[in-house]
């Protein structure tokens, strides 16, 4: 029913400047990782698989990975241990006061994320809040420093940046839970309990898995938080590849390792677009 | 409607709802408290309350500069993201082409895809290019990344539009550009607006994209992180929590207007992120 013209006009520009500044760079990205750096400093275009090779040989990398994939696992099931008792708190018992508990949720999911981070940081550090607070209270003598600089530190700054994100999509699902099936779950003797697990839980997976995809995902590309917080034990995949875009300069390497990263984060999100569709009632 | 039934006591749930605002909370207050305190940053119970952070901000030239590079930064975002999200919007929910699958993957991608990669990505393209990083190239990437944005929000709204309008001056001989300036354009209104607020928030804290494309020229959240690296200064809790009131009275308006087109549990721009979310309701 739109005219030809209509069509492209809307179509054309977004999809040009689509191809050009995200297809293009991303083909670009997969070309780098093919390539090496020659002993000048230079790009050398001689196609190889040696990037990828080295990936599984270094140790330094698998450990790193598997580190990284280690906190992004503690992130997302704190998050979701946070967030879904709280949006299931919002959806079913807030009653009237559900606008402004929503509210409050979506202020810290939009709030800078530099500064959230830099308040954990004043709050972990060796003569931060929390070690003051500690000393006030007698209960250590001697500032504990293992709050700041550790994984630790990098899982508890990432669960609160990301909790917000897990929730939103829980909140959606939990929304659209027919209230007439919890209804009929009760009024057939179900005990809350079990009227939860049999009939609420599996029809918010939807909202858990979309949940569990942000916060795995956003937590292994970071790369901002173990800096600020991390410190040498708590160096993510994506610092090594920010050292391979600057000190340690080999550009060639740092592309197939965030090559390899797209291809996980695009994986996942085809496997959690089909479970959640198996998952999705219609 | 049948949910007051359910809203029975639930003390313990209540309790740990309590317990995931104050972790929410507690660092945004700790920070709000600590801009004040006279000791410095840290240390417990804060003391001697002042105002000399703010002052000391307000005379710091190198700071300003960078907040004005960030406002630019932020409008011109707003610009390109908004122009390419329009389109992107209207082509997703009311026109079928070939390959419109992938376009909507991909212009969605870089909400869920750590900005790490996007930056680089694009890193690469200008250097091979051979264009000069600035905040040319910075607005650049904070536009691309933000399309995605401006395309869940408007599409939201073009879904929860009324089409009879549109068809009934269609049916009278109006055109498409005469029908999309004087019926959808008017209506889309408020959407554009949201958009265009929340656009401008993300791209005044965009850290990970600016990180790689940024050249001499510093935006605010780079010259904070370049000042954290020197150690940290009450003055950094001051000019945070500036930018946090300034993000919370923008999420709010952006709330409210949102909530004029749609209800309030469809307010989910998050899940939108998800490449499922602009499928179904779209065929």
């Amino acid at each position: 029913m739109y005219s030809r013209g209509y069509k492209s006009a809307v179509t054309i520009p977004p999809l040009l400047w689509v191809t050009f500044f995200l297809l293009v760079p991303y083909a670009i990205l997969f070309c780098y990782s093919f390539w090496s750096v020659s002993s000048l400093q230079t790009i050398v275009h001689n196609w190889n698989l040696q990037n990828y090779a080295q990936l599984f040989r270094n140790p330094l990398y698998l450990t790193v990975l598997l580190r990284s994939i280690r906190i992004a696992g503690a992130v997302t099931l704190l998050a979701l241990l946070l967030g879904y008792p709280l949006a299931y708190y919002l959806s079913f018992h807030a009653a009237k006061r559900k606008d402004l508990l929503y509210q409050l949720v979506i202020i810290p999911l939009w709030a800078s994320y530099l500064v959230r981070g830099y308040a954990w940081k004043t709050i972990l550090g060796s003569d931060g809040v929390l070690n003051g607070f500690l000393q006030y209270l007698h209960i250590t003598h001697r500032p504990v420093e293992f709050f700041l600089y550790s994984p630790f530190a990098v899982i508890l700054t990432l669960t609160h940046i990301y909790t917000p994100f897990t929730f939103l999509p829980i909140y959606a699902s939990l929304e659209h839970v027919p209230r007439n099936l919890v209804e009929a779950s009760h009024d057939l003797g179900a005990s809350p309990f079990s009227t939860f697990l049999h009939v609420i839980l599996p029809l918010s997976l939807p909202g858990i898995l979309a949940g569990a995809t942000f916060a795995f995902v956003l937590t292994l590309g970071d790369f901002l938080a173990p800096l600020l917080v991390g410190g040498p034990s708590g160096i993510m995949i994506s610092n090594i590849v920010v050292s391979l875009f600057g000190a340690a300069y080999n550009w060639p390497l740092g592309a197939a390792i965030s090559f390899c990263m797209l291809l996980l984060v695009v994986t996942l999100l085809f496997a959690t677009e089909r479970l959640e569709k198996r998952f999705t009632i219609s | 409607m049948s949910g007051a039934t359910h809203s029975s006591r639930a003390p313990f749930l209540s309790a740990y709802a309590l317990f995931v605002y104050l972790f929410l909370y507690f660092p945004i207050v700790v920070l709000i408290v600590y801009s004040f305190n006279g000791s410095g940053v840290g240390g417990f119970p804060p003391s001697g309350w002042t105002f000399d952070w703010y002052r000391q901000l307000f005379a710091d030239s190198a700071l300003w500069d960078a907040v004005l590079n960030s406002v630019i930064v932020a409008a011109v975002a707003v610009v390109i993201a908004l122009g390419l999200g329009l389109p992107a919007a209207l082509a997703l929910d009311r026109s079928q082409f070939p390959g419109k699958a992938l376009f909507r993957r991909l212009v969605l991608l870089p909400l869920i895809l750590p900005g790490i990669i996007t930056g680089l990505s694009l890193l690469m393209l200008f250097v091979g290019v051979g264009m000069k990083l600035s905040l040319v190239t910075v607005v650049l990437g904070h536009g691309t990344a933000l399309i995605s944005v401006a395309t869940t929000e408007i599409f939201a709204g073009l879904q929860k539009m009324d089409r009879a309008q549109e068809e009934a001056s269609l049916d009278l001989g109006a055109n498409h550009w005469k029908t999309f300036w004087r019926i959808t354009f008017p209506n889309l209104r408020v959407s554009l607006i949201a958009a265009a607020l929340l656009i401008f928030t993300l791209s005044l804290d965009e850290i990970a994209v600016t990180f790689f494309l940024i050249g001499r020229d510093n935006t605010l959240p780079l010259e904070i992180w370049s000042r954290l690296r020197r150690g940290i200064t009450p003055e950094i809790n001051a000019i945070s929590t500036l930018i946090l009131l300034f993000s919370i009275a923008t999420i709010l308006i952006w709330y409210r207007l949102r909530t004029r087109t749609q209800s309030v549990g469809e307010v989910q721009t998050a899940t939108a992120l998800l490449p499922s979310s602009l499928e179904g309701e779209s065929q």
